[in-house]
């Protein structure tokens, strides 16, 4: 019988990590991912592949961890995923392949997530192997965007001989996992040493090209045969209550994008600054939320607190991440929600929230939250971030004709990620709303697929 | 990386780079912004265009050295470089024949003013221009603003060339004057609030093209939100410009203050390139 458990992965200390930016998770020691492989019970109709987005072969890969083979298991990972590094930190793998697989009847399922996450980092150390391509077509593909699903479009495309060039409005490459997932969750090096992968395949990546602004969809439908569009949820939502634009007040992309892209953290060393003060508000409570709260407190906040209008089974941040931030002592207000912000000589200095009730469900199925008539209350505050949802970046809809799109704002496209425009396809949050890497990545296998058979018609 | 064709000083500390950036130069309207970062560890700030030229494929940019980065910036020369160039970003003005058209232009605001001015008066308007400065020596863009418009009026704080006092008092007179159908105004916050204070009192429209403080430029981060007719608003793509009597100018003016003791901290590490 396999043991109940997953091998445990080691972690920095809570009250360690809270004071600098190194990434909490540590990974398994190759002993540590053996006894975990050998858990595996090797289904011969694994529930786990099909829980995946992008389709790995993942009893293939456990076995030859489990034989102490890690370069073929790196193999067996890569043939479906390009960025395995990546997924092996940032996955929800309790909500896919694990969430299928038998051993979580009884215990705990195959530690799959972090089995992933320890051949890519096995290989990375060792240098990484580019693959065999196929031989170069005269097809050329332009991609928008460098986030998850632009860079698994790229590698497929490359991989199958293409010519890949990918825009990117920043000056960065990797989209949200640069400018939005945090050092300490997802490290810098890791994202850069996949892009670089992506890069050997052949893929030219263009930074500070602003698709729709500096070059527009039509004049890309000139030189390339097929476009994908990858431009993410960049949009931020705000409350819309009163006090909003006092100082002192970040939309979640803003206090991530200062902390991760602009290193705000490393101020005055780098340039760019950010303002933390002792109380720190953050309003949601999904994975973006749980990095701001946790970013707030790595900056020197004192007291972090979580505002929520749910309660805390409603929470959509992933279990790991929400553990994650109590254990680093972040609080949490659940059935709250902010109504005003009131400040002083220009800055925020209060949250005036109202305590809420749950109520019957409303059409995402979760339970209504009510407003409690005469609950008012304040909290008193220095900093608030504001991380309720992004929408889909809006900037290429407005600039391009003809390309649909839906009610909610999202680039419109088929089961098979094509949209209203010939050769232009698309994939990722664009087309979902703020969504996770994985299934942003499994769009961009589908769309690649996709490209792939338009172009070679 | 990005090269410096050119640079030259137009006031004191005040600069005038010509950048290489082909792709910009072919698409960049009146109006419009880029966003630069320097290297490495800097910041992205938004710049102006003040020139383009599609043909050497260059766009030229005109700042005021007031913080660390533009001060960088300025310490730069011809055959340098920077790392970052995107753009061109926002909404370009819209250009149409209104008629009669007063352009306002203050400090290094005049800059991106003259390319406005030049695409109104090539659209059939009647282009009267107002600079103004502190003082003589910090008036740019005299000659182009004088080949771009019908008249052209001068104001400085000090009075060392033309009307001793505010653009605002010039405003005045010609709007007592004659007709205006419309008023853009670029410049500081303060002044372009004054144009909108002189403008509402007689309903004409006027445009505005705010300066908030900025990160990536492209919708994402919300750093730039300003309050417009009650609505918030983000100035890098529902912007730069708006209608000047609908901005709350005092939300604004505090929220370019957010950072004021970081810029400082910022300003005195650059020690080594103050010249």
């Amino acid at each position: 019988m396999p043991s109940l458990k997953k091998q445990p992965m080691s972690e920095q200390e809570g009250d360690k990590r809270i004071h600098n930016f190194d990434e909490v998770a540590l990974g398994y020691t190759p002993e540590q991912a053996i006894t975990e492989a050998k858990r595996c019970l090797q289904c011969a109709k694994p529930g786990c592949t099909q829980g995946c987005p992008v389709g790995i072969e993942i009893p293939a890969f456990i076995r030859c961890i489990a034989d102490e083979d890690f370069e073929g298991a790196i193999r067996v990972i890569k043939k479906r995923n390009n960025l395995p590094a990546i997924c092996g930190r940032v996955c929800p793998y309790e909500n896919q392949c694990e969430k299928f697989c038998v051993l979580g009847k009884k215990g705990e399922p195959e530690g799959i997530g972090r089995l992933e996450r320890f051949v890519a980092d096995y290989e990375r150390k060792k240098g990484i192997q580019i693959p065999e391509k196929a031989e170069a077509t005269d097809k050329r593909i332009a991609i928008v965007g460098s986030g998850p699903a632009g860079l698994t479009v790229a590698a497929d495309l490359a991989k199958l001989g293409h010519d890949v060039v990918i825009y990117e409005a920043l000056h960065e490459s990797g989209g949200v996992l640069i400018y939005g997932i945090p050092e300490f969750r997802l490290p810098k090096d890791v994202v850069k040493a996949e892009i670089e992968y992506v890069k050997q395949l052949g893929v030219d990546i263009q930074t500070n090209v602003v698709i729709g602004k500096t070059i527009s969809i039509d004049e890309l439908r000139e030189e390339f045969d097929a476009i994908f569009i990858g431009t993410g949820a960049g949009l931020p939502h705000f409350m819309n209550i009163p006090g909003e634009n006092l100082c002192g007040i970040y939309s979640a992309n803003e206090f991530l994008i200062r902390t991760n892209l602009m290193r705000a953290y490393k101020f005055p060393e780098y340039d760019t600054p950010i303002k933390v003060g002792k109380r720190v508000a953050v309003i949601g409570a999904g994975n973006v939320a749980m990095d701001s709260a946790r970013v707030a407190l790595r900056l020197g906040a004192e007291d972090v607190r979580i505002v929520y209008r749910r309660s805390e089974k409603e929470m959509p941040a992933r279990a790991e991440e929400t553990a994650h931030a109590k254990e680093e002592g972040i609080k949490f207000e659940f059935l709250t929600n902010p109504i005003r912000m009131a400040g002083e000589n220009g800055w925020v200095k209060q949250l005036e929230c109202i305590r809420m009730k749950l109520g019957e469900p409303d059409e995402s199925g979760r339970r209504k939250p009510i407003p409690i008539e005469g609950s008012e209350f304040a909290l008193d505050v220095d900093t608030v971030v504001v991380a309720i949802g992004q929408k889909p970046n809006p900037l290429i809809a407005k600039m391009t004709k003809g390309l649909r799109i839906t009610e909610k704002g999202a680039v419109w496209v088929d089961e098979n990620g094509r949209t209203s425009i010939e050769g232009v396809f698309a994939g990722g949050d664009i087309t979902t709303g703020a969504a996770t890497v994985i299934e942003a990545m499994g769009a961009g296998k589908k769309a690649a697929r996709a490209i792939h058979e338009h172009i070679s018609r | 990386m990005y090269r410096i064709v050119a640079k030259k000083e137009v006031a004191p500390a005040v600069k005038s780079l010509t950048i290489d950036a082909p792709l910009l130069a072919k698409k960049a309207r009146p109006g419009q912004f880029i966003i630069i970062r320097i290297g490495e560890e800097g910041e992205r700030i938004p710049l102006t265009i003040a020139g383009l030229d599609v043909q050497q494929g260059t766009i030229t940019t005109i700042f005021l050295e007031v913080g660390k980065t533009t001060k960088q910036l300025g310490c730069l020369n011809e055959g340098d470089a920077i790392s970052d160039l995107a753009g061109p970003l926002g909404n370009p003005t819209e250009i149409k024949n209104y008629g009669s058209v007063v352009c306002v232009g203050g400090g290094v605001g005049v800059a991106p003013l003259y390319l406005v001015a030049k695409a109104l008066k090539d659209a059939g308007n009647e282009v009267i221009s107002i600079i103004g400065g502190r003082t003589k020596e910090l008036l740019i863009f005299e000659d182009e603003m004088q080949q771009a418009s019908d008249e052209l009026y001068i104001a400085t704080d000090d009075g060392s060339k033309g009307h001793h006092g505010f653009v605002t008092d010039v405003l005045q007179e010609l709007i007592a004057k004659q007709k205006i159908d419309r008023v853009l105004a670029v410049g500081p916050t303060v002044m372009m609030r004054a144009v909108a204070k002189v403008t509402k009192n007689h309903n004409i429209k006027t445009i505005v093209s705010l300066n908030p403080i900025m990160v990536d430029g492209t919708g994402m981060c919300g750093a730039c939100r300003v309050t417009v007719g009650g609505e918030t608003k983000f100035t890098c793509v529902d912007g730069p410009e708006f209608d000047a009597h609908l901005v709350d100018f005092e939300e604004l003016m505090n929220r370019q203050r957010t950072y004021i003791t970081e810029e400082k901290v910022a300003l005195e590490r650059c020690g080594r390139c103050r010249h």
